[in-house]
């Protein structure tokens, strides 16, 4: 019985995963392993205002077209995507793990390569901002549990800010402000005193400008969700370790942090998956020069001129995957703790 | 009672002259296409049309979205602007139809020299033409006493001299920013030394040859002398950086010129001291360092015949000889019959008399820009060497040329 009721329970949120989740990775890994068929090219004769008539290759309408109704997935190429060099690059890894005589040699080479670049700045990124933000959150959010409840709503409010702007807004209007002739900019230039420092010129600091911004973006999510822990904190325990004579630091190690320890778990699996999939600081920042993450391949794949479906397809699936090996660890601690509890 | 009478003299007028510009439709018409001002006016001239509903979309984003919109049965739009670049994803997807039966019953005011036509099929209808070309300030090319360049050596000798003499520190804008304008930018150079993307009669890159390294060796000389963020400036930011008068010389696009001196917040020296040139070009070549590039229409193939008749006839409407006047006319160097050419309109004749290359109109040079514009960036930053990068771009083009099918 107690089955059947579950059955009921859960068919409709059953079916929406079915329709909104399962399906759309289906039909992403199916695009993944089939690509558009072979061109077929002629060369035709293109006439142009001022320049006049030219010969130049198009592709055959008729001859593609009977391709296509023949096999409208186009052609299967397998895991070829997943191994060509906008991707895995399968066959130049071996290359630079035959040729490369030291580790130095070998990284060098390996951050040529697109995926393993970003993969660079993704995770930098995921594992410098992820824990930041989750020490400021809980900084912000036990100094404004603090302050006379009068002043809370009001800071509350400027706290959210970030989280409320648009993500693209809010980077762009950072990147108006350190632009060298911006405020923060001129302030750094002014502070540092060298007039030719950039913040958009240098690797570095571009990347340091964008974790700046993830921190600022992100910050305000794990204050609230800890804001909302501090107003379950039962005062009876706190007021115990203040009889003990716990100081304020004691306090917030061994009564406040592991009280809140379930939401800092939540809150460190939301930001690892957000900050794995970063993409609005970088195109935001005009940043694609200096870093590239996983999320920005698929839309520079999907906005380019000739449009490159299967390839999209490929990063979304190893995102994917990526955001599964991510998580496994709390994953898995999370399955024992399920299968201990029974 | 006299001005009553101006204004019933101006109403009639204004009656008998859309009476005369009469446009009947009797579909609906729906465009997009990108934002700039003269697009913005064939946009308003369609929408004169009565009858049934112009809509139009322009937007910068119009990349993003014009294939989807296009593509279906029926289609969103029933038209986009397009541009040299653009219109091979729409014949690669095939989502626009031949227009010689429409051109033939409704084109008559048409010049010839407006149709685009593709294996001998008529496929879009051009309304301007665009190039980039040079771009100073004769200002302060006078102070530092510099004549105008004519090829990029020069630029740099001009470069120097403003720099050594104190007059602007970064004399030298250029869109720059990583992605397609780089692309862009290394285009030019390529083809100014003479360079050609692809081997003869195939898909193979043929980019990492001495005139490509000749090519970045260059764009690297330049950058010496441009603001040091100049991986993020786009045209805007690079334009914003010209009328600030942070920027001395620069090659633009000939779209932007008349802007340069109108746009709100110009300084005045720049307004006064805005001067235009022809293409440069470089390495001793005689083919400009340049593109020549059109912007047309084009209807959807997804749409009934109605409605490609409506919109045929709502954007032949849009851009007849009428649309001209002294407002329109600076905006673009237009292919309309009775144009008279404006100031701001030498450099892309210029450009078009130098024997400017076209933009190239293949089925993979989209993919060659992608990576063109997304490996160049670490050579400029000085990361790795010209040859490198250059391979590098081979081997990107190569990956995506492979998935899309034009290489085994």
């Amino acid at each position: 019985m107690r089955h059947k009721t579950f059955f009921w329970f859960f068919l409709p949120t059953g079916l929406a995963m079915l329709l909104f989740i399962a399906l759309p990775i289906v039909s992403v890994v199916t695009q993944s392993i089939f690509a558009p068929h072979e061109a077929v090219l002629v060369e035709v004769e293109n006439c142009t205002p001022l320049v006049g008539c030219t010969t130049e290759t198009s592709i055959d309408q008729e001859a593609t077209r009977l391709l296509r109704d023949a096999k409208p997935l186009g052609r299967f190429v397998g895991l070829d995507i997943y191994f060509d060099r906008g991707h895995l690059a399968i066959a130049e890894l071996k290359e630079i793990w035959a040729t490369s005589e030291s580790w130095g040699g070998f990284w060098d080479k390996l951050s040529n390569l697109p995926l393993y670049r970003a993969l660079a700045f993704t995770l930098t990124f995921t594992f410098v901002v992820t824990p930041l933000t989750l020490v400021l959150g809980l900084v912000i959010a036990l100094a404004i549990n603090s302050l006379h409840r009068h002043l809370k709503g009001l800071m509350i409010f400027f706290s959210l800010l970030p989280m409320i702007v648009t993500p693209l807004i809010g980077s762009m209007i950072l990147f108006w402000m350190i632009d060298s002739r911006g405020i923060l900019g001129s302030a750094l230039i002014g502070l540092s005193g060298d007039p030719d420092l950039s913040l958009k010129a240098s690797t570095g600091l571009m990347w340091i400008s964008l974790m700046v911004y993830g921190l600022w973006h992100a910050s305000p999510f794990a204050f609230v969700v800890f804001y909302a822990g501090l107003q379950t904190l039962p005062s009876d325990q706190l007021e115990a370790s203040q009889i003990d004579g716990a100081t304020r630091w004691q306090q917030v190690k061994y009564v406040i942090v592991p009280h809140l320890m379930p939401l800092v778990t939540f809150v460190a699996l939301i930001q690892l998956m957000d900050n794995f999939k970063v993409f609005e600081p970088v195109v935001g920042f005009s940043a694609q020069a200096h870093a590239q993450s996983l999320s920005w391949f698929i839309f520079n794949d999907l906005g380019g001129e000739t449009r490159q479906l299967s390839s999209a397809s490929a990063t979304s699936v190893i995102t994917i995957i990526g955001v599964a090996i991510l998580l496994s660890p709390v994953l898995v601690r999370t399955w024992r703790d399920f299968k201990g509890a029974r | 009672m006299f001005l009553k009478k101006v204004a019933l003299a101006s109403a009639m007028a204004i009656t008998a002259g859309s009476a005369q510009a009469a446009c009947e439709i009797s579909a609906r018409v729906n465009i997009i296409g990108n934002e700039f001002a003269a697009i913005q006016t064939v946009g308003a001239g369609a929408q004169e049309c009565t009858g049934a509903e112009v809509s139009t979309n322009l937007t910068s984003t119009h990349n993003e979205i014009n294939l989807e919109g296009m593509s279906g049965d029926p289609s969103e739009y029933t038209s986009a602007i397009v541009a040299n670049s653009s219109i091979v994803k729409m014949v690669n997807e095939d989502v626009i139809r031949p227009l010689d039966d429409l051109v033939a019953k409704h084109g008559g005011a048409l010049n010839k020299g407006q149709l685009i036509t593709i294996d001998g099929k008529v496929m879009a209808v051009a309304f301007m033409a665009n190039a980039q070309h040079l771009m100073y300030r004769k200002d302060i090319l006078e102070q530092a006493g510099v004549a105008v360049p004519t090829t990029y050596e020069e630029m740099l000798d001009v470069a120097k001299a403003i720099r050594d003499q104190g007059i602007v520190e970064n004399p030298v804008g250029g869109a720059y920013a990583a992605g397609w304008n780089l692309g862009q930018e290394f285009n030019n150079m390529f083809l100014g030394y003479g360079g050609s993307f692809f081997k003869p009669g195939t898909a193979e890159p043929n980019v990492n040859t001495e005139a490509g390294i000749n090519a970045l060796t260059m764009m690297k000389a330049l950058t010496e002398y441009m603001n040091p963020d100049f991986l993020t400036h786009d045209s805007n930011a690079t334009n914003a950086e010209y009328r600030a008068g942070n920027v001395a010389i620069m090659n633009m696009w000939g779209s932007r010129a008349s802007q340069q001196t109108t746009t709100e917040g110009v300084l005045e020296e720049v307004i006064t001291g805005h001067a235009i040139a022809g293409p440069l070009t470089v390495g001793g070549g005689t083919t400009p360092a340049s593109t020549l590039w059109w912007d047309g229409w084009t209807v959807g193939k997804g749409v009934s015949d109605a409605e490609a008749e409506a919109t045929f006839v709502a954007l032949t409407h849009g851009i007849r000889p009428e649309i001209l006047n002294d407002e329109t006319s600076p905006l673009a160097v237009w292919l309309i019959d009775g144009y008279e050419p404006t100031a701001d309109s030498q450099g892309v004749f210029a450009a078009a008399q130098m024997g400017t290359p076209p933009y190239p109109m293949l089925p993979f040079m989209g993919l060659m820009h992608s990576a063109l514009g997304n490996e160049l960036a670490d050579f400029l930053q000085g990361k790795e060497s010209a040859e490198q990068a250059l391979a590098d771009v081979e081997a990107a083009y190569t990956a995506a040329a492979k998935e899309k099918g034009f290489l085994e």
